[in-house]
């Protein structure tokens, strides 16, 4: 019946143009475009939300926000940060990068893959519009904790629904992913061949399967407490809010993983680039990555110690959590390794990588000290906490995106970059980023609380400092914005390689490559 | 994107993604609305469902189209298979989160919130529970008093069920034999009374949650045993439901003539699917209801 009309169909491409094109597209560049930008808009939007948060902490009393708004602020930053800003990123890069580096014509389900970055758009201003609510936005913190969120107004149950289409669109993703790397390897593209950055998005997209679901359970759990008059979190009927950290830390630390793994993949294509030499320890790179991702789910806990767990699990989760050192250390050791003797050049991209090495470790290191039980009952929901995280996920996750971005953005574009301005942005990025964050190191050690709007006179200094840098982090992004868009808009050809005999099927193409790549798939020897 | 023969096929731009993002958003939103007793909520929830109905069968109306004009090669079928088998371990450790739940309460904090005298004093715990504010249980099947609850014996409907499902997993797989030896009468047949297998288990899961409503004081709201057991078997429901759609449409299709001997993917699917949903049930009668 209808063979015919579909075979006719498939002989007068009719595409779309203008925002049309963007909205119906099925083609893996176009939405790995619309996941960078998408992503950009949140960091930027995330960013304010910091924003307002450092003017608030800027001196001691309340100020600028009232104590509920400030509550919101941190709770929206972290979720926008979270879900709208690193994994839509990663995603994008995912996108872009994978059926090029695997010599695929696309993603295995390319209108799948329209769906999996449509949904990011709905989702968001689902969770925006919580703050149109009477309650205003959700204001528990980005875990969501119960039994703060049972008692919060209907701005929680959009950011619940906000998570439940996040889920969707991250499942439907990753099983995309997971299929594009099996099936759509070009003849001769064994698995231990793949660049790293493909085997770091594998891993990550298995996270990604198994942990979103749970968490989509967690939060429907919360829903049915709210509204339908279960009682998983209430202790009178039998339950126990403590089930509902358990249940979100265990997706919440493969979710970290879910947000470093690709940034490691990055930095893994840029250090060997720069270095000139070939990526140190391939194969124990690879196993660490599966290493970090296995331990991921079996350290949960370790985010609930000061919680009143018995002794036996707050041992065992403490020396499980001090086993990441080693997968870990096994990856910061092989790309100093591949610097080693290398003949190195500091292009931008190269100072973000080496930049991630050096901070994502300080960051890896603090997280060893948390991990330690006894010190974390000192450490716990303070600013140290808070230090952490962000070396991990701003000088890891972010600035590894910058670096690829600035890698990958001449093949992307056609055109080459400024050069300087992306020095500039590298400098102001990590200077104001050490002076925002390294003094909250000393605020938390001192005992200052995380998410409170007031603290006590003698953290002022360190707070002033923090903010300043704050703000000028926050500033310098729109410099990026800036370098990005000028070069879209033109600027040096690029060549084909674009840097020197990078390694890679990507840089087989012309820069910018067609609109369809490996129709043919490349053979690889 | 033109598709030479023996070529991956890659689809032309499609406004279905788009229509599912405004049919799923609409849903939740009025949702949500409609659970904080907004006036507008369910007509926005209905407006979302029907564009998502609406997505749904005219996005795998297409992929039905593309498969039987034979656009897809077997790459493109390996493709759908595997995504299909990831899909279906999402869905596992979904319930995986509500298995998780179950254990951690009975085995862990039920036990300490009777251990610790400090919250509720005097509360004994053990399982089934209301919690030390909730109604008290007393024996499976029985009518109950004011305050009072029983939960479902695992050897009534329950086992039936099982039964029920587990044989409807024979069935698929004959049906699925017959698809492939090429008897399409005998296909049609096992098809169908899978499908029915699966209806008969819903109306008399239909008929276990009015009991447990109406004679056993067993509702949603019975502390964490409630909660637990409407949760997941109520999750458990819904997605026998969606598998019976699933294998109804095949049966659909199959009647209209589509598939092959060697061309069968949703067929395939739909059955893996089907198999999933059989093997949560085992799950939950050990756990739910023998345990």
């Amino acid at each position: 019946m209808a063979t015919a009309e579909v075979a006719h169909h498939d002989h007068h491409d009719h595409h779309p143009t203008g925002l049309m094109r963007w909205v119906t597209t099925t083609n893996h560049k176009d939405i790995g475009t619309l996941y960078l930008i998408f992503a950009f808009i949140m960091f930027l939007l995330g960013g304010a939300m910091a924003l307002v948060i450092r003017a608030e902490l800027f001196q001691p009393g309340l100020q600028v926000v009232d104590p509920h708004f400030f509550n919101q602020m941190t709770t929206v930053h972290a979720l926008v940060m979270v879900f709208g800003a690193i994994m839509p990123g990663m995603v994008g890069f995912a996108n872009w990068q994978i059926p090029l580096m695997i010599g695929a014509p696309d993603m295995a389900l390319p209108r799948l893959n329209n769906w999996s970055f449509w949904i990011l758009p709905f989702a968001a201003t689902l969770l925006m519009s919580s703050f149109l609510t009477g309650g205003g936005g959700p204001a528990a913190g980005w875990t969501l904790y119960a039994p703060l969120t049972i008692q919060g107004g209907m701005g929680v149950d959009l950011t619940i629904f906000a998570v439940h289409m996040l889920g969707v669109s991250s499942v439907l993703g990753a099983i995309n992913i997971i299929v594009t790397v099996f099936n759509m390897r070009a003849p001769g593209m064994h698995f231990m061949k793949m660049p790293l950055f493909v085997w770091t998005w594998l891993i990550t997209a298995f996270l990604l399967i198994a942990v979103m679901p749970v968490f989509a359970g967690a939060v429907t759990m919360l829903l049915t407490d709210r509204h339908f008059g279960t009682a998983f979190f209430d202790p009178a009927g039998g339950g126990d809010p403590v089930l509902f950290q358990h249940i979100f830390w265990f997706f919440g630390h493969p979710e970290v993983y879910i947000m470093i793994l690709p940034a490691f993949g990055i930095i893994s294509a840029i250090i060997p680039t720069f270095s000139r030499k070939p990526l140190f320890g391939y194969t124990s790179m690879v196993l660490a990555v599966a290493g970090i991702a296995f331990l991921s789910f079996i350290v949960w806990a370790h985010h609930m110690f000061t919680v009143g767990m018995p002794l036996v699990g707050e041992i065992y989760f403490m020396y499980a959590t001090m086993l990441i050192a080693v997968p870990t250390g096994v990856k910061i050791f092989n790309w100093v390794a591949t610097m080693w003797r290398g003949s190195m050049t500091f292009e931008t991209p190269m100072l973000f990588g080496v930049g991630v090495v050096f901070l994502f470790t300080i960051g890896g290191l603090s997280g060893l000290m948390l991990g330690i039980t006894p010190a974390d009952f000192q450490y716990h929901d303070t600013y140290f906490v808070v230090a952490h995280f962000h070396y991990v996920l701003f000088s890891g996750s972010a600035m590894a995106m910058m670096g690829g971005t600035y890698y990958w953005l001449p093949k992307w574009t056609g055109h080459m970059y400024d050069e300087k301005l992306g020095k500039w942005h590298f400098w102001l990025t990590s200077i104001f980023f050490n002076i925002a964050f390294f003094p909250q190191h000393f605020l938390g050690l001192a005992g200052m609380p995380r998410r409170i709007p007031d603290y006590a006179l003698q953290f002022t200094e360190f707070n002033v400092i923090s903010s300043i840098g704050a703000f000028g982090l926050g500033i310098t992004q729109l410099l990026f914005g800036y370098i990005v868009y000028k070069c879209i808009k033109g600027g040096e050809k690029a060549t084909s390689e674009v840097w020197d005999n990078p390694e890679g099927l990507e840089w087989t193409l012309p820069s910018p490559p067609p609109y369809h790549t490996f129709e043919t798939p490349p053979v690889v020897k | 994107m033109s598709s030479t023969p023996g070529s991956y096929y890659l689809p032309n731009p499609s406004h279905w993604p788009i229509v599912g993002s405004i049919g799923l958003f609409s849903l939740l939103l009025g949702l949500a609305l409609a659970i904080n007793e907004v006036n507008a909520g369910p007509w926005v929830m209905t407006f979302g469902g029907v564009v998502t109905v609406y997505m749904l069968a005219g996005w795998f109306g297409t992929v039905a189209r593309e498969s039987e004009g034979g656009l897809y090669n077997d790459h493109v079928g390996m493709s759908f298979r595997m995504s299909m088998l990831w899909f279906i371990f999402s869905e596992v450790m979904f319930f995986a989160g509500f298995f998780g739940a179950l254990f951690y309460v009975r085995v862990l904090s039920v036990p300490w919130l009777a251990e610790t005298d400090l919250l509720w004093p005097g509360y004994a715990g053990g399982w089934p529970t209301a919690g030390p504010a909730g109604a008290v249980p007393i024996l499976p099947d029985t009518p109950v008093q004011e305050g009072q609850f029983s939960t479902i014996g695992p050897w009534g409907i329950p086992f039936w069920n099982t039964v029920i499902l587990l044989s409807s997993s024979v069935t698929v797989t004959i049906a699925h034999h017959a698809l492939k030896a090429d008897h399409r009468a005998k296909l049609i047949i096992w098809l169908a009374i899978t499908v029915a297998l699966g209806v008969i288990f819903l109306f008399f899961q239909a008929a276990e949650y009015i009991h447990a409503y109406k004679d056993l004081g067993l509702t949603l709201g019975t502390g964490v045993y409630g909660a637990t057991f409407f949760m997941l078997t109520g999750f458990h429901g819904a997605h026998v439901t969606i598998g019976a759609i699933i294998l109804a449409v095949i049966l659909f299709r199959v009647i209209a003539g589509h598939f092959s001997p060697d061309n069968h993917f949703a067929f395939e699917a739909g059955a893996w699917y089907w198999h999933f949903v059989d093997t949560v049930w085992v799950g939950l009668f050990i756990f739910v209801y023998v345990l």
